[in-house]
């Protein structure tokens, strides 16, 4: 099963939340995975000592034209909804503006006269981990300067497997890479924060999750900090409250540090091992099933 | 002048930064570029002047009544997004990039591109001027063309009003809608948190906005939190030319300002946080028209 740990707004918590869920899921020697698909602004290595396995350069075919068999028909160029061709053939001009291509391939298609190759291109990486417990971490990066994460977080979720629980870091926002994150996972936990900010942007997440027909439960990170918006919207709604964590400056210590406070604090140690099992139930009695 | 705050990392504080700098002085024009967790409408409660359709990506559809299942626009989708599923054609609206390649190449003209309608952009006045915010329909894509819709709006705004300064809030990460917020501006504000994920994930939205502008500030919010990394964040800045613009200190009034729709400089002026906003605000402002 594949539980992805995602939120509207930024910086809630979800790899505090997803890292921990993995920890204690491998000290108890549950099979499980985890994929770290923020690849825009990826963190989870941070916080466990690793070996690489594997780097797979994530790549798209850009096209490179040859301007001596271009006749100037001009087709590549209509054929492309990017304006990725910048096409002049009163001046003889064809350049490929590889920062605008989606590397759809339909300008090679389109061109009568073989006068369109194609390159890769590498829009970031895959990295496969292993833990020093031997528990799988994988994590999609993007290169700097590349617009778009979401062909690395598609292999980095292809990459993961169907073994056991997967859990997936997903990014923060709720477009496209948040939606090619969410897509393939079984459940969906966000993570939140009880403000005005998290309020609304949960808001939007759930409204997301919803067109996805996908059913949410919630976790409230730094449930003391703000206002009552978060709860009275989720019994409103009838949205599952998963845990509550409170604000907690030893948290917010660990974490800047890269240390994981399930291995520190007891307590918080049986919290995540609860929410395990209340989301492997979850999944299991149906409620959040695709 | 046109001012982008961005983070890398989500949760830095970006909008409550952005919300200080908006009410510190001189009158605005001020705009969310955040468009799927959009916020700063909570702060400053404007009245619209203009609402207007924002008409995002195309999606392919198939009219299965045309369709023949021959299979060509499947195999040539490099987005994996069509598939057949019980000899049925089914295209993935999260996978579909819109490229129409597939609709070009349907022998039966079965597949047609359709365009969402459901974003809109809105345009206001706030109490310190004039605001412009875009709100992404959810489940939408394509939010780098919206970012620059809002950005040419606010610049719009600004001539038209005689306002010389756009400060816009930016989203997380370093993909396409944040390369489409700081493209062009005159200055780019890292607002960090002083934690291993703040220092990489500035790191990475650094090296992207150092493309646009030799003019990067770095402001480290919360540094309290871990002063040693904070020191950590300050050298690296140093050692990349990049100034340090002030050290925030955590203060749990921002929340509460937040929860009365005010930014913390107006609700708690003595606090040494909103001193330290004032004074980052002033020096940078009176820098810029020198």
């Amino acid at each position: 099963m594949k539980i992805a740990v995602a939120s509207g707004k930024g910086g809630t918590g979800k790899t505090f939340v997803a890292t921990n869920l993995f920890n204690v899921l491998s000290h108890r020697g549950d099979n499980v995975t985890l994929t770290d698909c923020d690849a825009e602004a990826p963190n989870d290595l941070l916080f466990f000592r690793t070996r690489i396995v594997s780097v797979t350069e994530v790549t798209h075919q850009v096209p490179v034209i040859n301007k001596d068999a271009c006749t100037w028909c001009g087709r590549c160029s209509q054929w492309c909804n990017y304006n990725a061709i910048f096409y002049v053939p009163n001046a003889k001009v064809i350049e490929v503006i590889e920062s605008l291509c989606h590397g759809c391939g339909a300008c090679s298609f389109a061109c009568n006269d073989e006068a369109i190759t194609e390159k890769p291109v590498t829009l970031g990486t895959v990295t496969s981990c292993r833990t020093d417990k031997n528990y799988p971490l994988i994590e999609a990066r993007l290169r700097v300067n590349e617009m778009s994460p979401v062909r690395i977080i598609k292999a980095a979720i292809k990459e993961s497997g169907d073994d056991g629980v997967v859990i997936l870091d997903a990014p923060p926002g709720t477009s496209c890479p948040f939606i090619q994150t969410v897509d393939k996972a079984d459940y969906v936990v966000l993570v939140t924060e009880p403000t005005p900010f998290g309020l609304s942007d949960l808001r939007q997440s759930v409204e997301t999750l919803k067109e996805m027909r996908k059913e949410p439960a919630v976790i409230i990170n730094r449930s003391d900090i703000g206002d009552r918006g978060v709860a009275d919207y989720l019994e409103k709604e009838k949205i599952p409250l998963l845990a509550e964590i409170r604000y907690d400056p030893a948290i917010a210590r660990a974490y800047s540090e890269g240390r994981l406070v399930t291995d520190e604090i007891p307590e918080l140690a049986s919290l995540f091992e609860e929410l395990a099992d209340k989301i492997i139930d979850g999944y299991g009695t149906g409620s959040s099933k695709r | 002048m046109e001012l982008a705050v961005v983070s890398g990392k989500g949760g830095t504080g970006k909008s409550s930064v952005t919300a200080a700098f908006a009410t510190a002085g001189e009158r605005i024009v001020v705009a969310d570029c955040d468009v799927d967790a959009a916020n700063l409408y909570l702060l400053f409660n404007p009245e619209h002047d203009t609402e207007q359709v924002y008409i995002g990506g195309y999606t392919a559809v198939v009219d299965h009544a045309l369709c023949t299942v021959c299979g060509i626009c499947e195999s040539y989708c490099r987005f994996d997004a069509i598939t057949e599923v019980d000899g049925k054609i089914m295209i993935s609206e999260t996978s579909c990039d819109g490229c129409f390649f597939c609709s070009r190449i349907c022998p039966m003209d079965a597949i047609t591109m359709v365009r969402s309608d459901r974003s809109r952009m809105y345009s206001g006045s706030f109490r310190n001027g004039k605001m412009v915010y875009g709100r992404l329909a959810p489940g939408e894509e394509n939010s780098g063309k919206l970012v620059s819709l809002v950005r040419e709006e606010a610049k719009r705004v600004a001539t038209a009003q005689g306002m010389s300064t756009i400060l816009l809030d930016g989203p997380p990460g370093i993909g396409c809608p944040v390369i489409s917020t700081v493209t062009g501006v005159d200055r780019i504000i890292i607002v960090t948190e002083p934690t291993m994920s703040g220092l990489e994930d500035m790191k990475r939205v650094h090296e992207v906005a150092r493309k646009f502008t030799g003019d990067v500030g770095i402001i480290i919010n919360k540094y309290d939190l871990n002063e040693a990394m904070a020191d950590r964040i300050e050298g690296w800045c140093v050692a990349q030319g990049s100034a340090l613009l002030g050290r925030l200190p955590y203060d749990r009034r921002v929340t509460e300002a937040m929860i009365s729709g005010k930014s913390v400089t107006e609700m708690f002026p003595e606090a040494e946080i909103s001193i330290i906003l004032n004074e980052i605000w002033n020096k940078m402002t009176t820098n810029g028209k020198e």
